[in-house]
């Protein structure tokens, strides 16, 4: 009797988890995406990609552009930051120290695991020397290890910036130098407590003076409860002379990668949505950080749509919500962002953003898995995005998971960072 | 020892032990639903998932035992009533792994009104197989 009862809830457990999928028609791209009805399920939708190799294969490039390995078996390679003369330097490492909380966070673990790579995080920044632009770096060496999680990185007047999971260091550095020996001076702790969003993005301001830095929020929902959510999910902007910081967004959820737009010198970023509302629900998106802005998490999505897992609501917090400048789809997992500079590629690729998608797993139908172009008339999205580096996704199974992206205008060269290849792609025209 | 001295000595009151867990960390997690929903503090969510799993895993013990002693009994007087105690128990280890996936929903989600009448119903199904598993178990000796 249990066996035949324990095959029924199992069926209609499954039923209940394969009964929403994606509706191919619905826009979630752009300033105004279609969002469907929420749609929660007893058993969230957990569809990990498992890894496999390239096989000699390389990503897949639009016409006109050819795709290298720039550097392979980095140890988790995450964001990038190309110097003033053309060094490039790579944050590798893996953060977070969020113990679980319920059964579901034990098991939720060791599936995403799946999706991973068994490679142990780097904890350390690799420097890469391509002087002569012809793809294979002349050096490759270990700047700085025995780094918490580093993340965002910054260079400006004789200081590099590193946002690790924990705080925000500065080392006394300049450009040529090829390792470093001196130990880091902390320009201000960064919320630290849990991490269930660890990354620290960052980027300088256009004038020098000051830091973003993104801060995830320590939850999906508030499911930790909202106390442990005090400067979370936000963006810091720090003045890099005395270190005092002001809060410039809020309700932010996971701002994992912020850039300057060239022409008006306005901070952007790519923001992480929540999950488990559904396959087409919450998008995540790009943004315009505006001074002030609540961006509505946790208690609305896409401007003023409530999310009804948060108690006690919050109607005049919603009623504030600042809706994103463009979305770029559900759940696909937006970690890396960069605009061209000084003419970009030209033609299509002249002015706009380049953002790269880890890749979904709250879907049946997996998105991101890709590196798009969105791009840019007068400091603004125009037109939807664009697949620009694809194929990390083969047969059901993937083979990378774009993090970073670095636009290099002085090579005219675009910069992936891949975590689980554990490389970095160089995608260059071709000449 | 004979078949029944073990039965009575060891088999029974470990069913017993077993069959106590389910009883009360159902019961608790109902407790633990209703101090979430009315102080919407998530610790107490929490409580009640892990009460849940606890109740699923002891009392799917118990229920292998139960199901044992309901086909060794079966020939004898009084099999209706373990048959309403195997239905009851099984039925709540059912819905309670329904509510376990309801409780591994995020924040209100975890409980809200489904959790809540599953919690209940369970409660009240596994008090059904306590109180069956016991009544009367000096006749049936």
């Amino acid at each position: 009797m249990i066996r035949h009862m324990l095959a029924a809830s199992a069926l209609a457990l499954t039923v209940a988890a394969c009964g929403n999928a994606s509706d191919p028609k619905l826009n979630q791209t752009g300033a105004n995406p279609d969002l469907p009805r929420i749609n929660e399920t007893l058993v969230p939708a957990m569809k990990i990609s498992p890894p496999t190799g390239w096989n000699g294969e390389t990503p897949t490039v639009p016409q006109g552009f050819t795709v290298t390995a720039f550097a392979t078996d980095l140890k988790i390679p995450r964001q990038m930051l190309v110097l003033p003369n053309g060094d490039v330097l790579v944050a590798e490492g893996r953060g977070g120290n969020a113990p679980p909380m319920r059964p579901k966070d034990v098991i939720a673990g060791v599936i995403k695991k799946q999706g991973n790579t068994k490679i142990k995080g780097g904890n350390r920044i690799t420097l890469l020397r391509d002087a002569d632009n012809d793809g294979v770096p002349e050096l490759r060496t270990v700047l700085v290890e025995n780094l918490d999680a580093p993340y965002g990185m910054a260079y400006i007047d004789g200081s590099l910036y590193v946002a690790e999971q924990g705080a925000l260091v500065r080392f006394a550095f300049q450009p040529g130098q090829t390792g470093i020996a001196t130990s880091p001076e902390t320009v201000t702790a960064l919320p630290s407590r849990l991490n269930h969003h660890w990354t620290k993005s960052m980027a300088l301001s256009a004038d020098g003076t000051k830091l973003y830095v993104g801060i995830g929020s320590n939850s999906n929902i508030g499911e930790r409860g909202l106390a442990v959510e005090e400067e979370r999910a936000v963006v810091w902007e720090i003045d890099r002379a005395t270190g005092a910081r002001r809060t410039i967004a809020t309700g932010i959820r996971n701002p994992t990668a912020l850039a300057i737009e060239p022409t008006t010198g306005l901070v952007w970023s790519v923001v992480n949505e929540r999950d488990e509302l559904g396959p087409q629900l919450a998008p995540d998106y790009l943004t315009q950080v505006r001074d002030g802005a609540f961006y509505g998490w946790p208690y609305s999505y896409w401007g003023q749509n409530v999310d009804p897992r948060v108690m006690p609501q919050k109607p005049e917090m919603v009623a504030s919500a600042t809706r994103p400048d463009y979305a770029l789809g559900s759940h696909v997992a937006a970690l890396g962002l960069d605009f061209a500079r000084d003419g970009g590629f030209g033609g299509a690729f002249s002015s706009g953003a380049f953002i790269g998608m880890h890749g979904s797993w709250n879907r049946q139908d997996p998105s991101g898995y890709k590196v798009v172009w969105t791009p840019f008339t007068s400091g603004r999205p125009a037109g939807p995005p664009i697949d620009f580096v694809t194929g990390f996704l083969k047969d059901g199974k993937a083979r990378g998971r774009p993090v970073g992206v670095a636009f290099d205008p002085a090579k005219r060269v675009l910069l992936v960072a891949d975590d689980l290849t554990n490389a970095v792609w160089r995608i260059a025209p071709a000449s | 020892m004979t078949r029944h001295g073990i039965t009575g000595a060891v088999i029974r009151p470990l069913h017993g032990i077993l069959l106590a867990f389910p009883i009360a960390l159902f019961t608790f997690a109902l407790f633990t639903d209703i101090a979430y929903l009315n102080t919407a503090e998530i610790q107490w969510t929490n409580f009640s998932a892990w009460l849940i799993t606890g109740a699923l895993v002891f009392g799917g013990v118990a229920g292998v035992f139960s199901i044992v002693d309901l086909v060794l009994s079966l020939r004898r007087e009084g099999s209706r009533r373990a048959i309403l105690h195997v239905f009851a128990l099984a039925l709540a280890w059912v819905l309670g792994l329904i509510n376990a996936f309801k409780h591994s929903q995020d924040a209100w989600s975890s409980v809200g009104a489904f959790g809540l009448i599953l919690s209940i119903l369970c409660t009240i199904l596994v008090m059904v197989a306590g109180w069956t598993a016991y009544a009367d178990r000096e006749i049936v000796r």
